[in-house]
């Protein structure tokens, strides 16, 4: 395939588009509200009002604003689309009939307006969700019309592996997983190994409660992640690829499966893609529900085959992974950004965000907070804008008390940091972590000892056992604080907790286990008053 | 020399479980488009319980045998991941969310209500085997938190009422 005959797919999709767009959100949780009926009642309304030659009813990804769906969004050429939130099927010919006059758009007949100049929408600034919402995640041609596969036909008909890595590196990407390791420095050292079999791993095992970004981005826009992945594999000299998923996420499977299927027969991905001599197989691997797996050598141990228990590193995957040949492991979220950084330069990347965390960021905004879903800002913005201006607050006017991210492997953010922005550094000051980026809002309903037992109880739970430190040092600080809970600890507890809780972050085996503790820490920091009041003082 | 018999590496394999159960054909089935591989053996034990619902010792021995893998591998892969379930499950299923953002929105409390109702506790099967509760970290939709899966069916904005109310009908029979 030429890049000329890409630009004809696109050419021929855009034409064939009708002149209005009626989108349904059929992932997440717009699919748990009902919307594919939706969309097919969409459909039928469409046919039945006769404006089948006028009106196309698409299946897109997420919209964003997951907390009130099923969305559906209309969009005319040259018009200002509408959004209509929480739209149950029975509405389907209220959203048709609103087509037909230009100046009603349907609010008095019971639909509900979304408000599209509210800051969630407005302070976003999507570049790994930039098709979420815009193309139907089912169709290679969507996304061919959305500037799809370009980079990757850049990256191997005019870059060498080494101008890949380059600008990777000089674009200032780190990885979106959690730690936040340079993305370009990780691609050099793999490709850096001596010549042979390599490969390349997405991480999509997002296990974190309360994240859901790397899933929306599979469900949404799979072919963006192929797309890195076929880039990765090219810039360190891979020709094999898993995608490692969640096999609570049936439909991030199945939308996958299709992509790679869709790719494949369009030649782009396979052999000699773009008729260079590069070859690349990417397959799929289901998880199987270990939250252990999404560290990296488990992991790999589990592509394997085998149970996911970590190893000690070095060495490093990027020496000796998958079957001890040299592997790149990267985030779902990392992989999406790398072709938007190539095809418009590591320079109007690093230009987004702050000194040391570049570009943008994608956090699932849950809990305690009036609009929950998915936002992707610039790294940066404060966690005051994020969960007070575009989340619009807790709910009924109660106030913020703490902001958790990371997961279990994070901790909580007092509301008295608020104003901290959210990038890497910033949130390991706070004694938290920026992790895959889920955030959870909490209000002053919430015990905080209660919140740190929560996440030791999954840390105690999710222990692989291979090293004690984990797996009896969690079973031990999740004891303690049921005792605190309780009202049964005496302050000597209290020390124990401590000691405890630096005694299995230093001595664990893998992140699991190190950053068990993370949750209690934080709270013990921000929330000592809470731990104090349930310790008996006689 | 091309059409001679003896050329063939593998040996060949029955295909007919002594059972007669037409799903050992189908895992029989997966196992060959994944070449009898070692470490297909996730994927493999995957297809079992889509098969036969559960992962039953028979079962286990037949695909480490199949697999040519030791059978305490295969026990050990299949009970260290959460997803296989080595015992029969009930008709029906109630999965609660037990992620963040459920539990901050009442995920436990809903549990609780459930496990009082039914009489079990999470991860357990009612005496009937007609009703099965379990728990989840994290389904992944916290936007409608909290979530409830019943019979693969994801219910969102869930309280103790509304989901009793949804799994009465599982439950009124005998327990």
């Amino acid at each position: 395939m030429e890049l000329s005959e890409l630009r004809e797919i696109a050419n021929q999709t855009k034409q064939q588009r009708r002149k209005t767009q009626i989108r349904c959100c059929t992932v997440g949780g717009c699919r748990s509200a009902q919307s594919v009926a939706v969309k097919e009642r969409l459909e039928e309304a469409v046919t039945d009002a006769g404006l089948g030659d006028s009106v196309d009813v698409c299946s897109v990804g997420c919209m964003g604003l997951c907390s009130q769906g099923p969305l559906v969004s209309v969009e005319s050429e040259g018009a200002e689309g509408v959004l209509y939130t929480q739209v149950r099927p029975e509405q389907a010919g209220l959203v048709v009939a609103t087509l037909d006059s230009s100046t009603s758009q349907g609010e008095e007949n019971g639909l509900v307006i979304g408000d599209r100049s509210h800051p969630f929408f407005t302070r976003q600034y999507p570049i790994v969700l930039e098709n979420s919402g815009k193309i139907d995640p089912e169709s290679i041609e969507d996304y061919i019309a959305a500037d799809g596969y370009q980079a990757l036909f850049r990256v191997l008909r005019e870059m060498t592996p080494k101008e890949v890595i380059d600008t990777i590196t000089q674009s200032g990407l780190r990885g979106r997983g959690g730690a936040g390791y340079p993305t370009g420095l990780k691609w050099a050292t793999v490709a850096k190994m001596p010549p042979g079999q390599k490969y390349v791993v997405c991480n999509a095992d997002e296990g974190d409660p309360g994240a859901f970004m790397d899933r929306s981005v599979l469900e949404s826009d799979p072919h963006r992640v192929l797309e890195g992945m076929a880039i990765a594999a090219y810039a360190v000299g891979a020709d094999q690829g898993y995608i490692y998923v969640r096999g609570e996420y049936p439909l991030a499977i199945e939308h996958l499966k299709k992509a790679i299927q869709q790719s494949r027969r369009y030649g782009l991905l396979g052999s000699q893609i773009f008729d260079s001599p590069f070859n690349v197989r990417i397959d799929i691997r289901i998880g199987a529900g270990a939250f252990v797996c999404g560290e990296e050598t488990a992991l790999i141990a589990s592509i394997e085959g085998k149970r996911g228990v970590p190893r000690p590193r070095p060495p490093y995957p990027a020496e000796s992974g998958l079957w001890g040949c040299p592997t790149l492991i990267n985030n779902v979220e990392t992989y999406a950004n790398i072709a938007p950084i190539i095809r418009k330069g590591a320079d109007w990347f690093a230009s987004i965000g702050t000194e040391k965390s570049k570009g943008t960021k994608v956090f699932s905004l849950a809990g305690k907070v009036e609009n929950t879903g998915l936002i992707e800002v610039p790294m940066g913005t404060s966690l005051r804008d994020i969960v007070e201006v575009m989340g619009g607050g807790v709910p009924n006017g109660g106030m913020v008390k703490a902001v958790q991210t990371g997961g279990p492997s994070g901790g909580c953010v007092p509301a008295s940091e608020i104003d901290t922005p959210v990038d890497y550094e910033s949130l390991v000051k706070l004694g938290s972590i920026m992790g895959s980026g889920g955030m959870i809002v909490m209000d002053e309903n919430d015990n905080m000892v209660d919140v740190a037992r929560f996440f030791m109880e999954f840390c105690m739970d999710e222990s692989c056992g291979k090293c004690i430190p984990c797996r009896a040092g969690t079973v031990q600080l999740y004891r303690l604080l049921t005792k605190i809970r309780d009202g049964q600890a005496t302050s000597a507890d209290l020390e124990q907790l401590e000691t405890l809780c630096d005694l299995v972050k230093q001595t664990s085996l893998c992140g699991l286990g190190q950053s068990a503790p993370n949750p209690v820490l934080s709270t013990l920091r921000y929330f000592q008053q809470e731990y104090l009041d349930q310790v008996k003082t006689s | 020399m091309e059409s001679s018999p003896g050329i063939t590496t593998k040996p060949p394999r029955s295909s007919e479980h002594p059972s007669g159960d037409r799903r050992f054909k189908m895992l029989e089935a997966t196992m060959k488009r994944l070449q009898y591989r070692s470490d297909a053996l996730i994927e493999v034990l995957h297809s079992a319980q889509g098969l036969f619902g559960y992962l039953e010792e028979d079962l286990l021995l037949y695909i480490a045998h199949s697999l040519k893998l030791p059978a305490s591998q295969v026990y050990g892969v299949a009970s260290f991941y959460h997803f296989f379930s080595l015992k029969q499950k009930g008709a029906h299923t109630c999965v609660i969310c037990t992620g963040t953002a459920c539990y901050v929105k009442g995920a436990a409390q809903i549990l609780e209500a459930v496990e009082q109702k039914a009489g079990i506790q999470a991860g357990e099967t009612t005496a009937n085997k007609q009703f099965s509760l379990g728990t989840a970290r994290c389904l992944g939709a916290c936007g409608s938190a909290p979530v409830v899966v019943i019979d693969d069916t994801v219910e969102g904005m869930q309280t103790p009422e509304s989901t009793l109310q949804r799994i009465a009908e599982y439950l009124s029979d005998g327990t």
